[in-house]
């Protein structure tokens, strides 16, 4: 979208206070609510890296300068220079193009990991709400395990239960992830369940699940996607913390927190091979953080 | 909170129907949400137990075992009765202390996580000691200084704690702090010849040492804590410091704040006695739960600096595949997250009078 050179015609119509149709209202709303977010430069910054890390995921083959997995013993933990321009790892694999690879299996964890959690997280939260009674106590109950546990502990007792790799650690990342959106999407569920226009499309008969996700599910959206974007710093965090301990990622493959954990023995001589993958790992960590929080202000005027 | 309710919301009708009081009643649902929690805890850390593809038979007595030694260690261990049965057996062991014994370390799991929780807590606390120190009185400055320089920069250091991995940042503050600078003692709890000087009373270094009147012990302990404990501290500063900013800024708008500026309060106190008392309360609950979360965060900042806690127990037992020592250990942590929830939540209402 491009805002600036928009001809004054098209913003009037985006603007409009009373808009003729759905779409245009919609487009108005979006509008509006991407003009809030340009005003803060933090937001931005956080949305260049996310944009830059789903870039370098996908054109990794042209950015890198090196195959992530050749070895090649004669160049072993080469310093910084002109050919390894992140210098080389103790199996003279190429830094730089091991860290443009893992873009890849970060950007593939915190996708699944949403994708299982938030349709189960918006099912069980808005069941939940919109039902009430013993559904709602018993599902509430459940979350209340969940949270009560510490989110690494669980996902490690997980990982135990499944073997260590990446797959599982997906799986148990997912596991202990989805509770807070149940909560969120229940909330959300209970502040519109006896409205109005919720009540109005019960009389023209339609059923519960037309109400759930017809005109619930939408309404939770925008918080679930807030919350989402600030959760995925955390479930990168988790993931390469699994890849450190030997959990998660296992070798040869280029996950960031297990390159640092095969760099530590190299750390005093040879620091650029544990502390690339680090900065990495700040970088797309912060950026979520920051994008997430320009999300909130913009989607969730109530946070405020 | 989901657990206990107003006492506003019970119907007049009934409040004393059943048990004396709202406030009990409170109490007693809470008391009611915790055992259930601790019931899940139980039933997920079996399912668990459950699913491993190792066999505890087979662990037992070898895959050249005949069929009969094979069924006999089988019903010996309780595997071949109904899930449920077995899962009530879990629980009574449980209840008594009992988690097994541990494969890699072939002593009870309960003696060695007695042996190994005090290192955590002992980090734990030091650590969560810095982040109050430090994050409550710069969550109050950035509120005092809303949306200019002090809060920009606050925010800033906030946001980097909750983006930067820590086993990382501990690595890189071993290589500055110890090896470049030598400010710090390296990994572990003790010097070698500091070790056995002191003898382990409650486990926790700093507390036998000072009682014990060792004050050379207490000054290695402390090296050796101080930078483990300042980098898991970040994370706790990180999260009350935020916390903090925005409940003050709450409090600072409310009209007793103007008022006791109009009958000519000093800034300071109006500040940091009457806003800050008032957001002391909610605080408890956010220094509780920094608390417990540090507890998760131990495990990897244990691994980094080999400190020889709970964390780092339950990493290698996994990587020996020690099922009952992390399991066991799961427990611990699990029991002691839900007991500080609880805490917090009575502290809470010991406090805030209109939370009763």
């Amino acid at each position: 979208m491009n805002t600036g050179a928009t001809p004054s015609g098209l913003r009037a119509w985006l603007l409009a206070d009373a808009p003729h149709s759905r779409v245009q209202a919609r487009l108005g709303q979006a509008y509006a609510a991407w003009r809030a977010f340009l005003g803060n430069p933090l937001a931005l910054i956080g949305l260049g890296i996310v944009v830059a890390l789903i870039v370098a995921a996908i054109i990794a083959p042209v950015l890198a300068t090196h195959d992530p997995f050749a070895q090649n013993l004669d160049q072993r933990l080469l310093p910084l220079g002109p050919d390894n321009w992140l210098g080389t790892d103790e199996l003279g694999r190429d830094i730089w193009s091991r860290i443009v690879y893992g873009a890849r299996i970060t950007l593939a964890i915190v996708g699944l990991v949403v994708v299982i959690v938030a349709p189960l997280g918006l099912l069980v939260g808005t069941a939940s709400g919109y039902f009430g009674g013993w559904v709602d106590v018993a599902m509430m109950r459940m979350t209340d395990i969940f949270l009560a546990f510490p989110r690494l502990i669980l996902a490690l007792a997980f990982v135990a239960a499944l073997g260590p790799g990446i797959e599982n650690a997906i799986i148990a990342i997912a596991i202990t992830a989805w509770p807070p959106y149940a909560r969120i999407a229940r909330a959300e569920t209970l502040t519109v369940r006896n409205s109005d226009f919720i009540n109005a499309v019960r009389l023209q008969g339609a059923g519960p699940t037309r109400i759930v996700f017809g005109h619930i599910v939408p309404l939770c959206l925008s918080s679930v996607i807030v919350r989402i974007t600030l959760d995925m710093a955390g479930i990168i965090l988790i993931a390469a913390g699994l890849g450190f301990l030997g959990l998660g990622a296992q070798p040869p493959s280029p996950e960031w927190g297990a390159m640092i954990s095969s760099g530590r023995r190299f750390l005093l001589d040879q620091w650029w091979v544990a502390t690339f993958p680090g900065i990495a790992i700040f970088i797309v960590s912060l950026g979520f953080n920051l994008l997430g929080d320009g999300l909130r202000d913009v989607l969730d005027p109530k946070s405020q | 909170m989901p657990t206990g309710s107003a006492a506003g919301t019970v119907p007049p009708g009934r409040k004393h129907r059943f048990l004396p009081g709202a406030a009990f009643s409170a109490t007693f649902r809470l008391i009611l949400a915790v055992l259930l929690t601790f019931f899940g805890l139980l039933l997920v850390t079996f399912l668990i137990g459950r699913v491993v593809p190792i066999d505890p038979v087979l662990a037992a007595v070898g895959d050249r075992a005949p069929a009969e030694v094979y069924e006999r260690v089988r019903s010996e261990l309780g595997l071949d009765l109904p899930l449920y049965h077995q899962f009530y057996i879990y629980v009574v062991k449980v209840l008594q202390g009992d988690f097994g014994r541990s494969v890699s370390t072939s002593n009870l799991v309960i003696d060695d996580i007695a042996r190994f929780f005090p290192a955590t807590l002992e980090l734990a606390t030091v650590a969560t000691i810095i982040g109050v120190a430090l994050g409550i009185p710069m969550g109050v400055f950035a509120a005092v200084h809303r949306d200019r320089w002090p809060d920009q920069l606050i925010r800033v250091v906030g946001l980097v704690g909750y983006s930067i991995p820590v086993f990382w940042l501990g690595l890189v503050g071993l290589v500055v702090f110890y090896v470049k600078l030598g400010w710090v003692a390296g990994p572990g709890r003790l010097d070698i010849g500091f070790e056995d000087i002191v003898q382990p009373v409650t486990g926790v270094i700093l507390f036998d040492s000072a009682m014990a009147g060792e004050w050379d012990v207490f000054v290695n302990a402390f090296d050796h804590v101080i930078l483990p404990a300042a980098i898991l501290g970040y994370f706790s500063l990180a999260y009350i410091s935020r916390m903090t900013r925005s409940f003050m800024i709450e409090q600072l708008r409310q009209e007793y704040v103007t008022t006791a500026r109009v009958k000519g309060m000093s800034e300071a106190r109006v500040i940091w006695r009457h806003a800050l008392g008032n957001v002391m309360v909610p605080l408890i609950t956010v220094i509780a739960l920094s608390y417990a979360q540090l507890l998760e965060g131990s495990v990897l900042t244990e691994t980094v600096f080999a400190w020889p806690g709970l964390g780092q127990y339950i990493t290698n037992s996994l990587l020996n595949a020690d099922m009952n020592a992390v399991l066991g250990g799961t427990i611990v942590v699990g029991c002691v997250f839900i007991g500080i929830n609880l805490l917090s939540d009575l502290l809470y209402r010991l406090v805030d009078p209109r939370a009763r």
